[in-house]
């Protein structure tokens, strides 16, 4: 336990400087900067005139779509990782196992291709 | 051993594989074209592997490690599911055509849900549960919204969707507690490490948890909000299919849990159950009535059903079970019987939902008028049709599990949920006249509306031997 | 206090602190952004617990996949969010109840928990000793072969998502023209092309 701990304490010591570093810039920009408003300055400003209207606006669904797809095909190669590493352990079953899991999963690829949900229009 | 494991499995994996051929026939072929012969496909499969588990099955066998349960309990749930999931399909073949709904991925989105169904019935392991559980429901919310254009549809789906994951949660929660109390997720292992005649308090909670998820799935009070606006959102057959079949799995998986894997603390949990029981009765009987859509109001019928389903789970007992599975297997042949007759409701070739549109109805359609009579007042349990026999046996087993109190509460829904079924008799026959409806075409519901009545009325002399069937089943669970 | 200890207090209070900013920001983008930190603190704790690959699942499938998805449909609902969070203020007293239940509930189990006499030993049977294997691989061994059947199931659950993802959300254009690799492949040019001797002063008739 204590020695798969020190394996990641490199990442530890990475994630720990890059939040270091990047409160550090922060701060130094709020201590440093010469800061001076006033209403022009920070006004919304948009080619000349006020903002129209909120930036926020409607997707077209199909890019959620293809977001749902790849989760789907993620979460598929997230079970393979474990297989892959325990490869020489799992067997004929295991090995069968899993190509049923991708026939599965290739008939959901068949579907998807032949009904043109992988085609934009 | 692997090879043993598959032959358990087989009917499950034989409606698997089929649903994916059928998906690859449908998208190579001809699309949306190939949508009728898929659906007559799949109907003829369900049947024959519920013909085929009712005749061939035989004792008690587990595979995967007691993951899957294959014994009488599960064989009768699935008898019923498969049964009333077949019948369902071929019922709404006309309906969806008509709405121009009538998508191929339709019947193999229900197949699939079966096959997760048949896991439900069949689960011997929390894991099994939540797998079989995932995909029955994952399929619903499909099928549930698949009239996309329509805002109601759409919003019968999310909300269902939204609640189902919820509860998802909770089952899920209640199931890591089970399995942080005793280091398992196997039934027989949960059962056998619990010593004395009360649940720990970690276990405690956990069961309160699984069984408010299941409660939700089951739909019964305080659990039931999305029933009416799903019900009424959804396309009127898959609504048809929502009251049957998943009902009769929640409700075998519900009777599943707390008996293979809490049967040793029966009192810690039938009080839970007989109280949600009595809330669902009243509730289910007093919201009905003032439902001016049909569909809405055999949401809220179906609420009060399962109150009085769970009734027989509350007693404890082996007749308790037996009764619970009687009622079930009551309760849906009345629903399909039922809906046959909501399919058929059409006004200028649009369906109908609503109560007052049958005004008059015995005047022009007296045969069909007298089989909903016969339905309506099984539904509420009039002698001497096949309902009131469903509701004696639950009566009967919650009285034997000193749960008199109980029984006298069905008893006063019973008569206070007569009322609104009463109430659509009454339109029938003594209605002001309004415009006719369209005269119902499909020989198809016209058929399973009168075989359904005429079960209800026949099935008095000996229930066509469910019983007995019965009594095996409840058998197999509580020993 | 070891460096693990201080590395459990760190990711605890990051993960704690980046759910509640999901829940009171007023920006719902910076509402998944807090859900990724969330996500991302949460994945170090299973480092702490040991379990790698559950952990780096949670930064793959969750960090990389879902939350990109959240921040697809929070921009795709085009809803009026400071509208939906005045709304919320009415419900807040409700939600709290609820919290305070589950609180007590847990509170109650670790105070009072006890573990059955047969939990280690059955905890014990499933796994491999972790000493000898490595967590992904002790996974895989019984993922794919005593597990078979929650791993079909799983698949089975995947393909249903995939045909209920496309049947609600697939709409198909008929008035684009669309590019046929076959037919482009199987073009003749001997058939599609025709060389015409075009006379001086005449025109193509």
């Amino acid at each position: 336990m204590e020695e798969l701990l020190r394996e990641y304490l490199p990442i530890l010591v990475f994630l720990g400087i890059a939040i270091a570093l990047g409160v550090v810039l922060i701060l130094a920009a709020v201590i440093i900067a010469v800061r001076n408003p006033d209403p022009e300055k920070v006004s919304a400003y948009e080619c000349g005139f006020n903002a129209f209207d909120d930036a926020r606006m409607k997707f077209d669904v199909r890019f959620y779509l293809v977001a749902i797809l790849f989760i789907i095909f993620d979460l598929e190669i997230a079970f393979l990782f474990p297989w892959a590493v325990a490869f020489k352990d799992v067997g004929l079953v295991g090995f069968w196992s899993m190509m049923a899991f991708l026939a599965v999963l290739t008939i959901g690829f068949a579907y998807e291709w032949k009904k043109g949900a992988l085609e934009w229009d | 051993m692997l090879s043993a494991d598959i032959s358990t499995v087989l009917p499950e994996l034989i409606l698997a594989v089929s649903a994916m051929g059928l998906l690859m026939f449908g998208v190579y072929t001809s699309k949306d074209k190939a949508a009728p012969l898929i659906l007559w496909a799949t109907a003829g499969l369900m049947a024959v592997l519920g013909l085929w588990i009712a005749v061939a099955g035989d004792g008690a066998q587990t595979a995967f490690n007691g993951a899957f349960v294959d014994d009488a309990f599960s064989r009768f749930a699935k008898v019923v599911i498969l049964f009333s999931a077949a019948l369902i399909l071929i019922m709404s073949q006309d309906y969806l055509a008509k709405q121009n709904l009538l998508r191929f991925e339709y019947p193999i989105l229900v197949a699939l849900a079966v096959v997760g169904m048949m896991m439900m019935v069949s689960a011997g392991d929390l894991l099994a549960l939540y797998v079989g559980l995932e995909l029955q429901s994952l399929s619903l919310y499909v099928v549930a919204s698949m009239n996309r254009t329509s805002v109601k549809s759409t919003e019968a789906g999310l909300k269902y969707f939204v609640l189902g994951a919820l509860s998802s949660g909770m089952l899920l929660y209640g199931a890591s507690f089970v399995y942080g109390y005793t280091g398992t997720t196997l039934f027989s292992d949960i059962v056998a490490s619990v010593e004395g005649e009360h649940l720990p308090i970690g276990m405690l909670i956990g069961l309160v948890f699984i069984m408010t998820g299941l409660a939700f799935k089951v739909s019964a009070v305080p659990f039931h909000m999305w029933t009416p606006d799903v019900y009424e959102g959804a396309p009127t057959p898959i609504t048809a299919f929502f009251a049957t079949a998943p009902k009769v799995a929640a409700m075998a998986l519900f009777a599943r849990v707390v008996f293979d894997a809490f049967g040793a603390t029966v009192g810690d949990w039938s009080q839970i159950v007989a109280l949600i029981s009595v809330l669902s009765m009243f509730l289910g009987s007093i919201a009905a009535i003032g439902q001016k859509n049909i569909k809405r109001l055999m949401a809220y019928s179906s609420i009060a059903h399962m109150g009085f389903a769970l009734m027989g789970l509350a007693a404890g007992t082996e007749t308790g079970v037996q009764a619970m599975l009687i009622y079930m297997a009551i309760y849906v042949t009345m629903n399909l019987g039922t809906f046959a007759f909501i399919l058929s409701l059409e006004k200028d070739g649009k369906p109908v939902t609503d109560i007052a549109s049958l005004n008059q109805y015995s005047t022009r359609e007296p045969l069909r008028a007298l089989a909903l009579l016969v339905l309506m007042f099984s539904l509420s349990g009039v002698p001497p049709m096949l309902g009131f026999f469903g509701k004696f046996w639950v009566l009967n087993a919650a009285v034997q599990g000193g749960l008199v109190w109980l029984a006298v509460a069905g008893v006063i829904a019973s008569v206070i949920g007569a009322f609104y079924y009463l109430r659509i008799v009454y339109y029938m026959y003594f209605g002001e006249e309004t415009d006719p409806l369209d005269r119902p075409t499909s020989p198809v519901l016209w058929g399973v509306l009168m075989v359904s009545a005429a079960v209800m009325v026949l099935g008095i002399v000996n229930m066509f031997g469910v019983e007995a069937m019965a009594k095996a089943a409840a058998v197999a669970l509580v020993n | 206090m070891g460096i693990a200890d201080f590395a459990f207090y760190v990711f605890a209070i990051t993960v704690v602190t980046a759910g509640l900013f999901v829940v009171v920001s007023r920006n719902p983008v910076h509402s998944v952004l807090w859900l990724i930190l969330a996500f991302i603190s949460s994945a170090g704790l299973f480092v702490l617990l040991g379990a790698e690959f559950v952990a780096m699942l949670l930064v793959i499938v969750y960090v990389g996949a879902v939350a990109v998805l959240f921040l697809f449909v929070v921009m795709m609902l085009d809803v009026d969010f400071a509208e939906l969070r005045g709304e919320m203020a009415t419900f807040v007293p409700f939600a709290i109840l609820i919290g305070v239940v589950l609180l007590m509930e847990i509170g109650l189990a670790i105070t009072v928990w006890q573990f059955a006499d047969t939990a280690q030993s059955s905890l014990m049977s499933a796994a491999p000793a972790a000493d000898d294997v490595q967590n992904t691989a002790a996974l895989g061994q019984i993922i794919y072969d005593d597990y078979i059947y929650l791993f079909q199931g799983a698949g089975l659950i995947l393909l249903v998502a995939m045909i209920g993802a496309i049947l609600l959300t697939m709409t198909h254009r008929k008035d684009v023209k669309r590019q046929d690799v076959l037919a482009q492949m199987h073009r003749d040019p001997a058939k599609a092309m025709e060389v015409i001797d075009v006379k001086p002063g005449q025109g193509l008739s």
